[in-house]
């Protein structure tokens, strides 16, 4: 078939489609279409670290200006996924930076980051703009020293929940009196003092920050030095927000505040001072995002503030906003679209706390456009599960972690199977969903009959028997990600649904009853597959193959087995000397 | 599949949890052991419905808010001080810190003369330092500073 159009023109055209999911679709047309696509992509979304590796990657994709890598598996973030397993990002950069000298962004999740790493990334790339580093570990503020320094053109500096090693904040003194574009830092994850006369003179002197997220030792009395260098800031993070009232620091930090007109995003508030928290008054109107996860402290202050957010799309809070807080929510913020609550004490077992399941359908009631919930609550009932599932029919995330395992309907003490077929069934748009309580196999029924969008699930503490892992598996056409923990699931469901793995990225069962035999099984029949046995009992080798695996992570690769596993990590299956040629 | 004999594997804890990487391999010794007396009340063969503390990694709330956010502080008695004292176990990174702090909380230097102890969700008495860290922040509910005695065992 002769191209009618010329290559120009349809790069042009190819130009305009950013996601990789319709840049991935559009390769597979014609060879043409593949050469135009490898050779002007150059954005690209690596979800697993080792379902690929760069050589495979450099080959295929000649000009990369952008990456973003994922290492470790989701619960990892549970400690469920024990230290030294993978997830290093150093063979990556080292090629990365032999490959794409002019590379500009990266950005990982749940990756093991070295000093070195980020020492490489300083000076291998000229241009480098954006670091982006979330639930990463392994370096240390050493590591920030050296990108501060050398990186002439950082825009983005973002640590989102990371663990550093802080030895100390004088990293942040090594970005040059030269650099002035700085568009975004993030450092509340960061545990040391920086020097605040340094923070202040980058602050000054970056015209661009957009976002600015403290960590917890720039003190209250401060932040109106450092607003007042920069009431351009759009995302804002205070540090700790403490202090003795006074009414001059109360007044001016108001005043700073008020001349932040373009601020849309707040957070931070950690060990909050209730008094201190109506400064923000003025501002509350224009916030489309607030975080209040860290302000421990009582309903009515956390509600006074919500009250006044009438254009809030994003809300995460602690359980102490209670159900007459979240009542406020839904009569005060009619755009949100976003509902995260955390617990303020998930390990004790009775608390004062007045947060059950009427709060989340009370936002569900009166905020229409609400399409993503994060839960944490100790009680939940068919009925309201039913009625969220009816107010919310645009849901596209549905997190609901009710603290006791195995919890039923406190009104009728039945599973919750009902209710959570309700949300399956009438939020045809979910693409997450995240389960607990007492279940049968009946939810995994529903699921699997009426969940036909949903791209990843984690269950825990439910079902009872393999017909559970089967619904799943067999009725998700679309599910890319599984993680299961503690459920009677076991090697039937598994094997019988083998060629169900290779269009998913991941699977991750722990404490199930998958066996050694069934993985050994899996992994020589699936050459497309790694099938991880992750198991850190001593006498691990005199265990028969019948007994049940501590957790197995099973995922599909073009990069054949890995050799960076630590000992308590077994890829089944597969003959240990033999590189499987995949590419 | 029938369900019998499911109930045991999904409620028993699972032992080699993750956390340190040389505590990893550790059981659970209970302290009487240690004393040679026999193991009461048979721990295990105990099937109990395990409360909420002692399954690993739950609720999901992931380590940096647990570490940030959670404060647990738990009463630290030392044989032979008047009053107790309130230590944040989720303020540490590992056991060394940790028994650091304790040490320092009485004014104890390196002499190794107090062995801590705590007691468990279970009620049982255990000595610091065999489960992984983050199990042991999870199932704290007290600690004692217990003094040795000279033949090197404990002092009941």
């Amino acid at each position: 078939m002769t191209s009618s159009f010329p290559e120009e023109v349809l790069e042009h055209v190819l130009s305009f489609l950013t996601s990789q999911t319709d840049r991935n679709a559009v390769s597979l047309v014609c060879k043409t279409w593949y050469e135009t696509d490898r050779w002007c992509r150059n954005r690209i979304f690596v979800g697993n670290c080792y379902a690929v590796n760069p050589r495979i990657l450099i080959r295929r994709f000649p000009d990369v200006k952008s990456i973003e890598l994922k290492g470790k598996p989701h619960f990892a973030d549970f400690n469920l996924v024990p230290e030294g397993w993978g997830g290093y990002v150093y063979p990556w950069v080292v090629e990365l930076a032999r490959a794409y000298p002019s590379l500009e962004e990266i950005r990982l999740k749940r990756m093991v980051v070295t000093d070195e790493s980020l020492e490489m990334v300083a000076k291998s790339f000229n241009n480098f703009k954006v670091l982006v580093l979330s639930s990463c570990e392994g370096f240390s503020t050493d590591g920030l020293a050296a990108i501060a320094a050398n990186c002439r053109n950082l825009r983005v500096l973002d640590l989102r929940e990371c663990e550093v090693e802080d030895l100390s904040g004088h990293w942040l003194s090594h970005f040059p009196d030269s650099f002035t574009s700085l568009e975004s830092l993030n450092m509340a994850c960061l545990v040391s003092e920086v020097s605040f006369s340094a923070l202040e003179r980058l602050v000054a002197r970056s015209p661009n920050l957009k976002t600015l997220k403290l960590n917890r030792t720039v003190p209250l009395e401060k932040l109106s030095t450092l607003l007042k260098r920069a009431p351009q800031l759009v995302d804002f993070g205070t540090g700790a927000y403490s202090a003795e009232f006074r009414p001059d620091v109360y007044s001016s930090l108001a005043g700073v505040f008020s001349a932040c007109k373009n601020l849309k995003s707040l957070s931070g508030f950690w060990d909050v001072t209730p008094a201190y928290l109506p400064v923000i008054n003025n501002v509350c109107s224009q916030l489309t995002s607030l975080n209040l996860s860290y302000a421990t402290t009582q309903s009515p202050d956390l509600t006074k503030i919500v009250s006044q957010c009438c254009n809030l799309q994003r809300l995460v809070v602690l359980d102490y906003i209670e159900d007459t807080g979240l009542n406020t929510v839904s009569l005060s913020c009619k755009d949100l679209r976003e509902l995260v609550v955390f617990p303020s004490d998930p390990f004790i077992g009775d608390v004062d706390v007045q947060l059950t399941e009427h709060g989340l359908v009370a936002v569900s009631e009166g905020c229409s456009k609400l399409h993503s919930i994060l839960y944490f609550c100790r009680q939940m009932s068919n009925s309201a599960l039913i009625q969220i599932s009816k107010n919310c029919p645009n849901l596209t995330c549905f997190r609901l972690c009710i603290i006791e395992p195995r919890a039923p309907d406190y009104q009728t003490l039945e599973p919750l199977d009902t209710g959570f077929g309700s949300i399956v069934q009438n939020c045809q748009h979910l693409t997450r969903l995240s389960m607990s309580g007492l279940l049968t196999d009946r939810v995994f029924e529903y699921i699997g009959t009426y969940a036909k969008n949903l791209d990843m699930l984690s269950i825990a503490f439910a079902g009872d028997s393999d017909l559970g892992l089967h619904y799943v598996l067999s009725g998700c056409d679309r599910l890319r990600k599984l993680e299961i923990r503690d459920c009677p699931f076991g090697d039937k469901a598994l094997l019988a649904n083998a060629s169900k793995l290779e269009r998913m990225r991941s699977l991750w069962m722990s404490s199930c009853l998958v066996s050694f035999g069934a993985c050994k099984l899996l992994g020589r029949k699936m050459p497309g597959l790694n099938v991880e046995v992750i198991d850190e009992r001593e006498n691990v080798n005199s265990i028969p193959e019948y007994a049940p695996v501590e957790k197995v992570y099973i995922y599909r690769t073009v990069s054949g087995q890995r050799f960076d596993a630590p000992d308590f990590v077994r890829i089944m299956g597969k003959d240990k000397d033999a590189v499987y040629n995949l590419s | 599949m029938g369900t019998e004999g499911l109930g045991l594997e999904i409620t028993e804890l699972r032992l080699g949890l993750p956390g340190c990487g040389d505590e990893r391999k550790e059981k659970k010794r209970v302290f009487l052991d240690i004393l040679g007396g026999d193991s009461g009340d048979g721990a295990g063969g105990d099937v109990k419905n395990r409360n909420i503390g002692v399954a690993v990694g739950w609720p999901p709330v992931c380590s940096y808010r647990k570490r940030t956010i959670i404060k647990m502080y738990v009463k630290v008695s030392m044989d032979g001080a008047p009053f107790l004292r309130k230590i944040d176990v989720n303020g540490y990174k590992g056991y060394s810190d940790f028994v650091r702090a304790l040490e320092n909380l009485f004014g104890l230097g390196d002499e190794c003369e107090y062995i801590p102890i705590y007691e468990d969700k279970d009620g049982d008495w255990m000595l610091v330092g065999d489960v992984p860290w983050e199990t042991f922040i999870e199932t704290c509910k007290r600690l004692r500073m217990k003094k040795r005695v000279s033949d090197g065992g404990f002092q009941t």
